[in-house]
C-alpha cells in the first residue's frame, strides 16, 4: 500500500511540472498584450512599453518562468496584473461560491442518480425503466443553460422565491448565500445526475448477471438485499469515476451556468482573466485546478481499495 | 381609556403610512455588463471604470454633461489669457476629499503633474500634452500654462482620466478609491458587485440616493429575468437585441441615446489593393447601412458619413456622400484594374456588432464581387494584430473616445492614412479657440475623410438604457463612459 501511494505521488508531481510547462508556454504563445489591453487604444507605444517594464513582462521568458514556478513552491501565486491584488485572495474569494455550489450540485446529483439508476436497472426493459431513462436522456440533452433560464423565469420571476442571479457573499448570512446557490446548483445537478444515472443502471445491469448474484438469490437472500449488499457495491467503481470528474468539472467547468446566474466563481474568473490576458491568474488558476483534479483522482483511487477489498493486497 | 389606546394606534399608523409614502426609495442597483479592472480612471482605459466612479466617486476641474457639453466641476470658474496659454482657475472651496483630507489647489497640481509625468501611465496622456507648467497662486487658485493655445483643453480636463486625487491616496484608488464627489467607495465583492454609499460631507448640491450597488452581469440573457424580478433597477447599457423582451411593460421605460462611439469598417490604407481610392471609395458604394443597422444594432443607432457622432455639435451630415449604389461600386473597381474582384480578409472581434455586422458586410461586398474571408478574433488578439502590427485588410470596430477625429492623423496609426491636408486641418484645430472657427475646421476635417474613403463609415453606436419607470434622472446618451447618478432620484 505505501509502495502504491508514493508510486502515485510521484506521477502526480511529475504531471504537475509537466502541466507548469505547458502552461506557461501557451500562454506565451497566444497573442496579445496585457499592457496593451490595459491602456486602451489611445496610448502611444513608448507608455505601452513603459507599463510592460513596470509588469516584469520584458524579463527573460525562462527567469520569468523559474520566478513563477518558485513563486509557486512557497505558495506565492503572484499578483493579478488587471486587479493588482494577489492572485491567492482572488481565488479564496472564488472558492467562497464555486467550493459550495460544486458540493450541493453534487450531493443533489448523487441523491438523484442512484436512486433511479439503481430503480432502472432492477426493472430493466419495463415501463419504468424505459421512462426513466428517457427522462435522463433528456437531461443529458436538454442545454442547461436553457433549463437555467426557465428555472429562473419560474422560480425567480413568476414565484420570486429566490434571486434571478448573483451572489451576495456569505457575510449576511447562510440563508440569503445559500438561497442563491439553490438554482444553479440545481441547473448545473440535473445534467449530472442524468448521466450519472445512466452509469449506475449500466454498471449495475453488467454486475446483475454475474454468477456470484445469481449464486446469492439461490441461497435465497432477498433481492433486495441483493441489490444493495453485492450489486450496488461492486458496481460503484465506475460510478466513483465519473464523480470525481464530475467534481472537477463543477468546480471550474461551470462559466455557462456563472454568467446564466452572474455568479462570481472560478470559471468566471479564468475565463475574464484569458480575455484580459491577465496571465499570471490564468497560469496560476490552472496550476490549482491541475493540483485539484489530480487530489481528487488520487482521493478516487483511495476510495477504489475502501468499496473493493481486492485493490487493497494488490499493488 | 380604551378609546384613547385606540385613537393612540391610529395616529400611529396614520403618521406611519404617510412618512413611508412620502419618503421615496434611496437605494438602487444598476446591472453593469463588464466588471471594472480596478477604480482608478487615472491608470487604465476600460470604460467600466468611468462608469462607475465619473461624477459619483470622482470629479475634475471641470466635467462633461449630459449633452457633452463642459460644466464647471471643482473649478467654479476660469478666466484664459488672451494669448490663449494661461488659464487661470477658481476652485470651490470647503471641499473634503472622502477619507478627510482637505481639497486645495496643491491637490490639482499633484494630480496634472503626475499624469503627465515621464512615468505615467495615465491611458489617455495626451489630453496633459499641452501643458507646459502648473503654479499654485493660493490654496483656491490655480494656474495652468500651456505651451501653446489649445481649444479644447477646458473639454480635456473633463474627461474621467483627469479628475483631481489626493496625494495621500492616489496609490491605493485602484482598489479604494478616495475621491471629492458626492459618492464615497463603500466595498467591493470581486465579480459580483461594487457599492457605493452617500458621503457625508460633500461640497456640492446635495443627492438623493443614499446607497447604489453597481452588480455585474455579464451575459445579455440574464439581464431580462434580473429586471423583471425587480433585482435590478437600471441597465444603462442595455443589450439592443433584448429590447423586444421589455420595451412594451410599462414597468420599464427604454431610452435610446447616442453615444461618441463611431462604428467603422477600417481599411488598411497601405496595403493593395486598399491603397487605391477607387477601391476605398467602391466599398462605400457597396454598403448599405440600413441593412447593417438593422441586423447588427436591431435597428437603432444612426448612419454616419464621417468620423463624427450626429449628437456631437460640431457635426455635418455627409450620409449622402456615398448612397449605397452597386453599379457604381463595380465601375469604381473596373477603373482601378479589379472588374473580376478579389479576395481579402475580415478581422473580427468579438462584440455582437461586429460578428453579426460582419456577416452582412461581407455578403453586400460579394455582390460587388469582393470576396471576404471571415477571421473572428478575440479583444486581446485584435488589439495585438490588428491594432498594434496592422496585420489585416478590413475589420469592424467602434471608435467610442469622444471628439477622436484626430487619430486619422496619428503616425503609425492602424489605418495606415496620412494625409498632409488633413494633419494641416488637424494641427489648425489644436491651436484654435474661436467657435466659429473650430466648427467649420471640424467640417472640413469629416469632408476630407468621407473624399479619400479612408474607411467605411457605418453608423453610430446607440446607447440603450432600461430602467424603472419611476427612476428619474439618468442620462439618456454616452458623451462619455458614466453612470452619473448626482442627479438620479425615485419619483413618488
Amino acid at each position: 500500500m505505501t509502495a502504491y501511494l508514493l508510486k502515485r505521488l510521484a506521477i502526480s508531481l511529475a504531471t504537475l511540472v509537466l502541466a507548469s510547462i505547458v502552461v506557461f508556454a501557451v500562454l506565451e504563445i497566444l497573442p496579445g498584450d496585457p499592457a496593451r489591453l490595459m491602456l486602451g487604444m489611445n496610448a502611444s507605444a513608448d507608455q505601452v512599453e513603459l507599463l510592460r517594464n513596470q509588469m516584469g513582462l520584458n524579463a527573460p521568458l525562462l527567469l520569468r518562468y523559474l520566478h513563477w514556478v518558485g513563486g509557486l513552491l512557497s505558495l506565492d501565486f503572484g499578483r493579478s496584473y488587471t486587479y493588482s491584488v494577489p492572485v491567492i485572495d482572488l481565488v479564496r474569494e472564488r472558492l467562497a461560491v464555486s467550493l459550495p455550489l460544486a458540493l450541493i450540485a453534487l450531493a443533489l446529483s448523487t441523491v438523484i442518480a442512484i436512486p433511479v439508476g439503481l430503480f432502472s436497472a432492477s426493472r430493466r426493459g419495463r415501463a419504468g425503466d424505459t421512462i426513466s431513462m428517457g427522462a435522463a436522456q433528456l437531461g443529458v440533452a436538454v442545454p442547461n443553460f436553457w433549463f437555467a433560464l426557465m428555472l429562473i423565469y419560474v422560480f425567480a420571476v413568476w414565484l420570486r422565491l429566490v434571486p434571478a442571479g448573483g451572489f451576495p457573499g456569505w457575510s449576511p448570512g447562510i440563508w440569503p448565500a445559500l438561497k442563491s446557490l439553490l438554482l444553479p446548483a440545481v441547473a448545473l445537478a440535473l445534467p449530472q445526475a442524468a448521466i450519472l444515472a445512466r452509469v449506475t443502471r449500466s454498471a449495475l445491469i453488467e454486475v446483475l448477471n454475474e454468477d456470484y448474484i445469481r449464486t446469492a438469490r439461490a441461497k435465497g437472500l432477498p433481492y433486495r438485499a441483493v441489490l444493495w449488499r453485492h450489486a450496488l457495491r461492486n458496481a460503484m467503481i465506475p460510478v466513483l469515476t465519473i464523480l470525481g470528474l464530475q467534481f472537477a468539472f463543477l468546480l471550474a467547468g461551470t462559466i455557462i451556468i456563472e454568467n446564466v446566474f452572474y455568479l462570481p466563481g472560478l470559471g468566471r474568473l479564468v475565463f475574464q482573466a484569458i480575455t484580459q490576458r491577465d496571465l499570471i491568474v490564468v497560469e496560476s488558476v490552472v496550476m490549482l485546478l491541475v493540483a485539484a483534479v489530480i487530489a481528487v483522482n488520487l482521493v478516487v483511487d483511495l476510495s477504489y481499495a475502501v468499496v473493493d477489498p481486492r485493490l487493497r493486497g494488490r499493488q | 381609556m380604551k378609546l384613547w389606546k385606540t385613537l393612540l394606534a391610529a395616529a400611529v399608523l396614520a403618521v406611519a403610512t404617510a412618512t413611508s409614502a412620502f419618503a421615496a426609495r434611496t437605494d438602487l442597483v444598476i446591472g453593469i455588463p463588464l466588471e471594472p479592472p480596478h477604480l482608478d480612471p487615472t491608470a487604465g482605459a476600460a470604460a467600466a471604470i468611468r462608469e462607475v466612479t465619473y461624477a459619483n466617486v470622482f470629479e475634475g476641474l471641470t466635467r462633461i454633461g449630459p449633452n457633452g457639453e463642459v460644466l464647471p466641476d471643482l473649478a467654479e470658474s476660469w478666466t484664459i489669457s488672451d494669448d490663449g496659454k494661461v488659464y487661470t482657475f477658481k476652485l470651490h472651496s470647503g471641499v473634503k476629499f472622502h477619507d478627510g483630507a482637505d481639497f486645495s489647489a496643491e491637490d490639482v497640481k499633484f494630480s496634472l503633474d503626475r499624469a503627465r509625468a515621464e512615468n505615467s501611465v495615465n491611458a489617455q496622456k495626451q489630453l496633459f500634452a499641452a501643458i507646459d507648467k502648473v503654479d499654485v497662486v493660493d490654496p483656491a487658485t490655480v494656474k495652468v500654462t500651456l505651451t501653446h493655445p489649445q481649444g479644447s483643453f477646458l473639454y480635456n480636463m473633463g474627461w474621467g482620466d483627469a479628475v483631481i486625487v489626493s496625494p495621500k491616496s492616489a496609490d491605493t484608488n485602484k482598489e479604494k478609491p478616495v475621491g471629492t464627489g458626492p459618492f464615497k467607495f463603500g466595498n467591493w465583492a470581486k465579480g459580483s458587485s461594487i457599492t457605493l454609499l452617500k458621503s457625508d460631507h460633500y461640497w456640492g448640491a446635495p443627492v438623493f440616493l443614499e446607497k447604489v450597488e453597481f452588480r455585474i452581469v455579464p451575459d445579455a440573457a440574464a439581464a431580462v429575468p434580473a429586471l423583471l424580478s425587480g433585482d435590478i433597477q437600471a441597465f444603462p447599457f442595455f443589450d439592443p437585441d433584448s429590447v423586444s423582451q421589455v420595451k412594451d411593460d410599462p414597468r420599464f421605460k427604454v431610452v435610446v441615446g447616442a453615444t461618441e462611439g463611431e462604428t467603422i469598417l477600417s481599411i488598411n490604407n497601405k496595403k493593395p489593393p486598399f491603397d487605391k481610392l477607387q477601391v476605398r471609395q467602391a466599398i462605400s458604394y457597396a454598403l448599405d447601412r440600413k441593412a447593417i443597422i438593422d441586423g447588427a444594432s436591431a435597428g437603432l443607432g444612426l448612419p454616419i458619413g464621417s468620423h463624427m457622432s450626429p449628437a456631437n455639435k460640431y457635426y455635418v451630415d455627409l450620409t449622402g456622400r456615398y448612397p449605397h449604389d452597386v453599379a457604381k461600386a463595380k465601375e469604381l473597381l473596373k477603373e482601378a484594374g479589379l472588374e473580376n474582384g478579389f479576395k481579402a480578409t475580415l478581422k473580427l472581434p468579438p462584440t455582437t456588432y461586429a460578428r453579426l455586422g460582419g456577416e452582412i458586410i461581407a455578403s453586400q461586398l460579394r455582390d460587388v464581387g469582393i470576396n471576404l474571408e471571415i477571421i473572428p478574433v478575440e479583444w486581446a488578439q485584435w488589439l495585438d494584430q490588428v491594432f498594434t502590427k496592422k496585420d489585416y485588410d478590413l475589420t469592424i470596430v467602434s471608435h467610442t473616445e469622444p471628439n477622436d477625429i484626430d487619430i486619422y492623423s496619428r503616425k503609425d496609426y492602424y489605418f495606415n492614412y496620412a494625409n498632409p491636408a488633413f494633419n494641416k486641418v488637424i494641427a489648425d484645430l489644436e491651436l484654435t479657440s474661436d467657435e466659429a472657427k473650430r466648427k467649420e475646421l471640424y467640417a472640413q476635417a469629416q469632408k476630407i475623410l468621407a473624399d479619400d474613403a479612408v474607411v467605411g463609415f457605418l453608423y453610430e453606436l446607440p446607447k440603450v438604457g432600461v430602467w424603472d419607470a419611476k427612476l428619474l434622472g439618468l442620462w439618456e446618451s454616452a458623451p462619455i463612459p458614466a453612470n452619473d447618478l448626482t442627479k438620479v432620484k425615485w419619483s413618488e
